[in-house]
């Protein structure tokens, strides 16, 4: 079967059998490897990627699911020569060890600070109205992303350094 | 994943006659069927998608009743079920930011796992759920561990919740998955007092009828102190709790519950 997605911007039509994940289409059809296959069943979050905005883990998603929808990759939001701020802040504060789940992890972060700069809440903010920064609100909104590596204290770091860069 | 065919229908009508095939399989987030399709235990002929239906998204307030589309995700339950915080607050602690982006009310209360938080919020508000072809009352609908009173083919299209005068949720997760090593709902509405617990039965969602009785004369944590914990003989147990553990947390979180829904 054939899907239409747009991916970073550009079109691609794919062909592929229905049970390609959205996933493998990326990493394998399309050869866009930043996005990583940790589980695969939706418990790392090492694949994460933005769909039509939203993160969500591209190994749970079916390829044909997905026609003319908009995928956001790593490879989509900055370059080695142009680092999107929250690339930048991992660098700078060191926010990984293996760097496998890092990937999944700025993905993630680049969808939770907007809906953060949005002024969606969590369960554990205290202001339902303006939810702040928090080490504990990082640590809720970003429970679908694991580091085996446990880098988690420079990861927080690293988020509200690129948070602090955006405001 | 065994091989399947797939269609993605844009209309109720079209998804029904597709899943008239033999061994049709609806497909909403994905969240749960597609990680079990690819653990081979389930073998659909034709996966039916319902992600292009519009008519399944949305959430709408009227004269007491918050109505939500059986395609919404936890997501936006969260985000726009304002009328009824209760609900808004068990949809944004379902999983992950990632899963409740995917993930759809429908899909939950169709596939019924007896840790899922979702049918206790249905049962414990006395929700309707809503198919293509008819209503069915929460009561109804919940017929043991991941079965329903959905006949084959069916497609679940809303879920209709009365807006309860009090009502609140808590649930003793498990801290991976996030799924209710106990849940409990207690609403106090029109329809007098409930009290719906998940994750604890090995028959899934159910009323604790003592502890609604209790609570109908005296909605107070004080009232559900003097009743002894349901019997764990029948409980799920697993390497995260025995029984009788999960036993201990109906009661425990029943009270914490009713406290909370006092404000």
């Amino acid at each position: 079967m054939k899907t239409t997605l747009t991916v970073n911007g550009e079109a691609h039509e794919v062909t592929h059998d229905p049970r390609r994940s959205l996933l493998d289409t990326l990493r394998d059809d399309l050869r866009l490897t930043g996005t990583k296959k940790g589980c695969d069943h939706g418990q790392c979050g090492a694949c994460t990627v933005l769909l039509n905005g939203e993160r969500v883990n591209s190994c749970l998603c079916l390829t044909a699911m997905h026609d003319g929808d908009e995928v956001t990759t790593i490879e989509g939001i900055g370059s080695p020569e142009r680092l999107s701020a929250l690339q930048k802040a991992f660098v700078e504060k060191d926010g990984y060890q293996c760097g496998f789940c890092t990937p999944g992890q700025i993905m993630s972060a680049t969808a939770m600070l907007r809906e953060i700069s949005e002024g969606a809440p969590s369960y554990v903010s205290d202001d339902l109205e303006v939810p702040k920064l928090t080490d504990t609100e990082m640590a809720e909104r970003m429970s679908g992303n694991l580091c085996r590596c446990s880098a988690y204290p420079l990861i927080r770091e690293a988020i509200a350094m690129a948070s602090e860069v955006s405001q | 994943m065994y091989s399947f065919d797939f269609a993605r229908p844009t209309s109720v009508a079209d998804a029904v006659a597709a899943l008239g095939q033999e061994d049709a399989q609806a497909l909403s987030g994905g969240q749960t069927l597609i990680p079990t399709l690819k653990q081979r235990l389930a073998s659909p002929s034709v996966l039916v998608s319902l992600s292009a239906i519009a008519d399944l998204k949305g959430v709408s307030a009227e004269g007491g009743t918050l109505s939500i589309g059986a395609g919404t995700t936890h997501a936006t339950v969260a985000a726009e079920a304002g009328a009824y915080p209760a609900l808004a607050e068990l949809a944004g602690q379902i999983g992950d930011p990632a899963v409740r982006n995917r993930g759809t009310i429908g899909g939950s209360i169709a596939n019924n796992d007896p840790s899922a938080c979702y049918p206790a919020a249905a049962l414990g508000s006395g929700a309707t759920i809503v198919t293509n072809s008819r209503e069915i009352a929460a009561d109804d609908y919940f017929q043991g561990m991941f079965t329903t009173a959905l006949e084959e083919g069916e497609i679940i299209t809303a879920v209709r919740f009365p807006i309860p005068e009090k009502a609140a949720y808590i649930k003793f997760q498990q801290p991976a998955s996030r799924f209710a090593l106990v849940g409990v709902y207690v609403s106090k509405g029109a329809g007098g007092v409930r009290v719906a617990v998940t994750g604890a039965s090995n028959d899934g969602v159910f009323r604790w009828s003592e502890a609604e009785a209790a609570l109908a004369g005296d909605f107070s944590a004080g009232a559900v102190e003097g009743l002894a914990a349901p019997s764990g003989a029948d409980m799920i147990s697993d390497l995260h709790g025995s029984g009788d553990y999960r036993a201990h947390l109906v009661k425990v979180l029943t009270k914490r519950a009713v406290a909370k829904a006092n404000g």
